[in-house]
């Protein structure tokens, strides 16, 4: 099962690479990840996906946790959440597909971006599948470049991720 | 308020530390860290003559006395150098601080001349690394990685230094933190007692029970109070080969080593047993053999300080995750109250153990190793075991036993009976040879009035044979105890074991050196031992020269083998070999 797995990080340089490095070591496997420093300019926010079975996915959350400059992190997974993840398109956009692309995009509730004479860029956000459904709906024919931040989640509710 | 520069303080925080020895080697990275050792430093350092050799002299030391041990090496190739060390003590979970030299912080990136990424390259192989980027954190960076190392689940931890932070000009306040607190770092304290609980309810009702306690119940000082609670019980227990000595084993409840080179009895137990308390083990491959068809019938209470160990492989019935010391107290607690109220109903079921214990006896006396010889007494050679037995006696089974790896490092784990912990020495998780020589001169250095023999084999002593000339400098006698087969031994037994006795490159023609001469060389003694009626007095020899390291070259039956060997693939604990035709 994919899980979604939210850190807190010590915001220190190197910290990333003991994360990035855990996953190599052991054989796991990360599908996404996205960080950035968080409102506390000690704390970075990381967010990764990965695939396992439990006890896969307990050995990663361990293995995490191990790490001393993590300090916090919740498998968003296991409880009810919300994940968005933010995608950037550049489509080639002409004659008629220019107004198909642009309802699809309505559909998705996506916007364009950046208009050229033969190219629309487009945002869309939202789950992963979504955006893959997105892709699909397109067409790669249409695809010139696709580009991807990975996902970020969120739990429901007053569950909240901080110190 | 005092000023100091960045290797004034270096050398002042070890001092702050309490730190005994430095095991160390300059270089143009740590210039200046040495010269204000040099000026005034308190600690004295230990030249050794590779940085290999100063950790494992380092860890040696750690793991006899309890205490971090301190290493201090250059950049680029002297870090390098220290990374087999580093990754042996990181396997066995053994506190340690590597102060690494690194190029001035400007050069950082730019390919210098003897740098290196030290951080990159020990990443997966410390518990925690620093690069210090300002010359005011070095006193509460040392104290934090002393910290780490020694606290939780030990482990080694890094410090690089780049050069230009040391410089002696520029200076600053100097203080030694007090204490350390890390919002991100807070290992446990006990355990969980609802666990503890569930988990002496499964204890008290076991019917065949082990008690399989590894290197964690060492490192987490709990041996006592193992012993304690193995009385209380009656119950038999096993250590693995990085638990020797954490129960004694002269006493009629041990069974023995067990796993790949264990004993019979032990492995026995172990797979036929209904509950199994692990603790401060981690279900090793060399312990478990093929995991499917480990220990069957058993449901497994895990006792760990680090929860990454519990259910890593084996999964645990109910996991305790918490320090040995500390949980093994509340299990006493407990069961000496449960038994208070309830009496002879609270169990353990005496009539199963006793029956328990007629089925180990009936093991031990078929193919114990220590009941009788189960090797061949008749070939005249001197057979390994027998030099194990006679430094057994010769020391009075007292000493402390660093080993290399490869057959006399089974011999010596099987052969000399811990009663003790932090007698036993050896590199279990890695299995580095070369480790033995400077893992003894650490020992040694740290109890010089105790006896530290270095088991070894002529393929191990060669890879750390040049620290025969830090010993010398620092009159550090050690024994060494060269099982001299000839051969890689234990890669000469895989060889015929599985591969027709082809022996690829596990020999060496005739390019053996005179081990006497060369011992001699660096100005010490050496003995030559080749018929077994001159063994035993030429190992009392060695220990009456207290003052002089003595090489004990053994030349031993070339062609023995380690036994019991469990079978592999596909074998469960109690499929053994049991010599070269008979098997179970
Ligand atoms: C650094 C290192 N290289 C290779 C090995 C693989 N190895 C394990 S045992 C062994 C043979 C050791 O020979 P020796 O020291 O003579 O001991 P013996 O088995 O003969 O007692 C080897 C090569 C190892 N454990 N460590
Ligand atoms: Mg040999």
């Amino acid at each position: 099962m994919r899980h979604i797995i939210s850190v807190l990080l010590e915001n220190e340089p190197g910290a990333l690479s003991r994360v990035v490095g855990l996953f190599s070591q052991r054989g796991y496997n990360i599908e996404s990840l996205n960080v950035a420093p968080t409102e506390d300019a000690t704390l970075s926010r990381l967010t990764l996906t990965t695939e396992g079975d439990d006890q896969k996915i307990e050995q990663i959350t361990k293995h995490l946790n191990r790490l001393i400059e993590v300090v916090k992190l919740v498998d968003l997974t296991e409880g009810a959440h919300i994940e968005r993840e933010l995608m950037m398109l550049k489509v080639r956009a002409t004659g008629a597909q220019r107004a198909e692309i642009k309802r699809c995009t309505d559909i998705f509730r996506g916007q364009i971006i950046d208009v050229g004479p033969n190219v629309y860029t487009i945002q869309v956000a939202g789950a992963a599948d979504k955006l893959d459904a997105f892709i699909e709906s397109i067409g790669d024919a249409a695809i010139l470049e696709v580009v991807r931040s990975g996902v970020s989640g969120i739990a429901r509710g007053e569950k909240v991720l901080t110190l | 308020m005092e000023m100091l520069s960045g290797g004034q303080m270096v050398a002042r925080a070890l001092e702050d530390e309490g730190v005994e020895f430095i095991f160390g080697y300059p270089g143009g990275a740590v210039l200046h860290i040495y010269d204000a050792l040099f000026q005034s430093c308190k600690v004295p350092h230990i030249l050794v003559r590779h940085e290999q050799a100063a950790t494992h002299a380092a860890d040696g030391y750690a793991r006899a006395t309890g205490k971090p041990g301190v290493v201090l090496v250059t950049s680029g190739p002297g870090a390098t150098n220290a990374i087999t060390g580093i990754a042996t003590a990181y396997m066995d979970s053994i506190p340690m601080v590597v102060l690494s030299g690194q190029v001035p912080s400007h050069l950082i990136g730019s390919d210098a001349f003897q740098e290196t990424d030290m951080v990159g390259i020990s990443r997966p192989i410390v518990k925690h690394s620093y690069l210090v980027k300002r010359t005011e954190d070095i006193p509460a960076i040392i104290k934090e990685a002393f910290y780490l190392a020694a606290t939780g689940r030990p482990g080694p931890v890094v410090v690089d230094l780049p050069k230009d932070l040391t410089n002696p000009i520029d200076k600053y306040e100097y203080v030694y933190p007090e204490t350390v607190k890390m919002r991100s770092y807070t290992p446990a304290l006990r355990g969980h007692s609802g666990q503890i609980k569930k988990a002496i309810q499964l204890l008290l009702g076991a019917k065949r029970p082990v008690i399989y306690s590894g290197g964690g119940v060492i490192l987490g000082n709990g041996s006592e109070l193992l012993t304690e609670l193995a009385r209380e019980l009656n119950y038999p227990v096993t250590n693995t080969l990085m638990g020797l000595g954490a129960y004694p084993a002269t006493d009629r409840q041990f069974l023995g080593m067990l796993g790949m080179h264990g004993f019979y009895e032990a492995n026995h137990a172990m797979h036929n047993s209904d509950v199994i308390l692990a603790i401060g083990a981690r279900f090793d491959d060399r312990v478990t053999n093929t995991i499917s068809k480990f220990c069957p019938s058993a449901k497994i209470i895990h006792v760990d300080i680090d929860p990454a160990s519990i259910s890593k492989t084996v999964t645990a019935d109910i996991p305790i995750v918490g320090p040995v010391n500390a949980v093994l107290k509340e299990m006493l607690t407990q069961i000496r109250a449960t038994r208070t109220s309830q009496g002879a109903d609270a169990g353990p079921d005496e009539e199963a153990i006793g029956r328990w214990w007629t089925q180990i006896d009936a093991w031990r006396a078929s193919h114990g190793l220590w009941t009788a010889p189960r090797y061949d007494t008749e070939t005249g050679l001197i057979k390994p075991q027998q030099v194990i037995e006679s430094l057994y006696r010769a020391t009075k089974g007292d000493a402390y036993v660093t080993s290399d790896v490869g057959q006399h490092q089974m011999f010596a784990a099987q052969f000399y009976k811990f009663d003790k912990p932090r007698r036993w020495i050896n590199s279990g998780g890695l299995g580095t040879m070369g480790f033995g020589l400077p893992a003894a001169m650490g020992v040694k250095l740290a109890f010089p009035d105790d006896d530290v023999a270095c088991v070894t084999g002529e393929g191990s002593i060669q890879m750390n044979i040049q620290e025969l000339s830090t010993c010398s400098q620092y009159s550090v006698p050690i024994k060494i105890i060269n099982l001299n087969n000839g051969y890689l031994g234990m890669v000469k037994q895989w060889q015929d074991m599985n591969y027709s006795s082809r022996y690829s490159e596990s020999v060496y023609e005739d390019s053996l050196p005179d081990f006497v001469k060369l011992a001699e060389a660096y100005g010490h003694v050496g003995i030559k031992v080749d018929r077994l009626e001159d063994l035993d007095a030429a190992m009392d020899e060695a220990f009456r020269l207290k003052d002089k390291l003595v090489f004990l070259d053994v030349y031993v039956d070339r062609h023995e083998h380690v036994y019991p060997m469990q079978i592999a693939p596909d074998g469960s604990m109690r499929d053994m070999w049991l010599s070269k035709t008979e098997r179970t």
